[in-house]
């Protein structure tokens, strides 16, 4: 808020108007409110990854062996493919509907930061999306013969990851919002990138179902998430801008 | 938020407030190509603090492109728009702070209920509190079905929610698309009116339409495009 006083300052009229316009906190409280609330009516579509999430993890005890230690060895691998391929399919969804209604447009032309408006909706994607899977992952690796005391490091890595998921994916979605059916572009977009917290995540589950310090991928997990933080949202808003035109 | 914004926040508006500013939206030799067509070629315009410019024009005159590039949406390949004598571009912020823009389309969502919609998509440029918000859909008279979803309701039922956004904006410009699309002939009287006491307000507005709008003469201004 501070920075839009000092630039409004030359301009009595605008500054003005800023003194009944929200802050920039409430915005993006409301923000995520209105993103919260309208999931909450359209329940099918926060069910859908987390029922992919729980039947590609399930059948692979199916599909490879029931025993136990050797689905021990494979989890870590399962756990983040499954969560990488369910965090995708919902991305479609994060700017899509709101760009077809035109109300992305009203944002867009609401002299807010652009920036700060989707780096909210990105929050609100990722507590519908990217939590419930942190939340979920432990009880799949419960189910693919995970120790108990493996599962903190699961919950961390899952819950870093999808932190940078969502927000890559944010920048993809706004990159293909002019396209028609833009789910297979979409991944293809979206998937090169999400390799590092791919390799970072599978290796920091691996150390953690194997009872070693796991804290060295977890650190650069964290790192690609902050990464995420600063540039993503500026890239989304760029490309939204783009495309509303 | 400005003086104007401020007189165009209330409908009960009477008399004159000191220390109004006039305001002035001008284009200036407007280019706009989109691919290999010329849509607007060297399109000028003025309209200042109580005028409405009325765009006609045949379909595909470029007046929806018009509207898109005042408001900053597309980029003209030649001239420049300037709002109280400064570019646009140069705080294009400042400028979508003390603007309005309803397009083809009221920018509402299906599920949520027209007050929420309000609530959401009017509450990120200004505070307002619920008999505020109550009184912008009595003017519309939209407060009947206010607390139904929006998919529930007609395309003309969804076009007043949307005027009662335009009101509860409270910004001295006014750009509309089709403002009175799919309403009734008490609706299209309505809009009328409201431009009209928008304009008594000090504010500013450009309308694209078909029908001419049901606004006074007075401030009446009027822009024709046609098809190059």
């Amino acid at each position: 808020m501070a920075e839009i006083n000092i630039l409004q300052a030359g301009m009595p009229s605008a500054a003005s108007e800023r003194a009944s316009a929200p802050s920039a906190v409430a915005v993006a409280r409301l923000m995520l409110e209105r993103d919260l609330r309208l999931a909450f009516r359209k329940a099918s579509q926060l069910v859908q990854p987390l029922a992919f999430f729980a039947m590609v993890t399930t059948l692979f005890p199916l599909a490879i062996t029931p025993e136990l230690t050797r689905l021990r060895h494979i989890a870590s691998g399962v756990l983040w493919a499954a969560a990488l391929l369910s965090s995708l399919l919902a991305l479609e969804f994060l700017f899509r509907d709101d760009a077809q209604d035109g109300t992305l447009e009203q944002y867009a032309l609401s002299g807010r930061a652009l920036t700060g408006l989707l780096s909210a909706k990105t929050a609100a994607h990722w507590l519908l999306t990217g939590l419930p899977l942190a939340l979920m992952a432990p009880v799949a690796a419960v189910a693919l013969g995970v120790p108990g005391r493996a599962l903190p490091g699961i919950l961390a890595s899952v819950t870093l990851g999808t932190v940078t998921l969502s927000l890559l994916g944010a920048v993809g979605a706004a990159l293909t919002l002019g396209v028609r059916r833009a789910g297979a572009l979409l991944s293809l977009l979206t998937l090169p990138l999400a390799i590092p917290v791919l390799i970072f995540g599978a290796h920091a589950t691996q150390l953690a179902i194997r009872g070693e310090p796991y804290g060295a991928p977890l650190t650069l997990l964290a790192a690609l998430a902050v990464f995420g933080m600063t540039l993503a949202p500026l890239a989304a808003a760029a490309a939204v801008r783009i495309n509303l035109e | 938020m400005s003086e104007l914004g401020r007189l165009t926040a209330h409908q009960d508006y009477d008399g004159p407030v000191t220390g109004m500013s006039e305001a002035t939206l001008r284009g200036e030799n407007l280019h706009l190509w989109r691919g290999e067509r010329h849509v607007l070629r060297g399109v000028s315009f003025t309209v200042t603090s109580g005028e409405c410019l009325q765009l006609t024009g045949p379909n595909g005159a470029g007046k929806t492109s018009l509207l898109r590039t005042v408001c900053g949406m597309s980029y003209p390949e030649g001239g420049r728009i300037r709002w109280r004598d400064r570019d646009v571009n140069e705080d294009l912020p400042a400028f979508h702070a003390e603007m309005a823009y309803l397009g083809h389309e009221p920018p509402l969502k299906g599920e949520l209920t027209g007050r929420e919609n309000l609530h959401y998509w009017v509450g990120v440029r200004r505070r307002f509190g619920q008999p505020e918000l109550g009184r912008a859909l009595e003017r519309v008279g939209a407060q009947r079905w206010a607390d139904r979803p929006v998919r529930t309701l007609s395309a003309g039922q969804k076009r007043r929610i949307a005027l009662a956004g335009l009101l509860l904006m409270a910004v001295p410009l006014w750009l509309l698309d089709e403002p009175t699309t799919n309403l009734d002939v008490e609706g299209q009287r309505l809009v009328g009116t409201l431009i009209d006491e928008h304009l008594a307000a000090g504010g500013l507005a450009m309308a694209a339409v078909h029908h001419p709008l049901a606004v006074s003469e007075q401030g009446l201004r009027r822009l024709e495009l046609g098809i190059g």
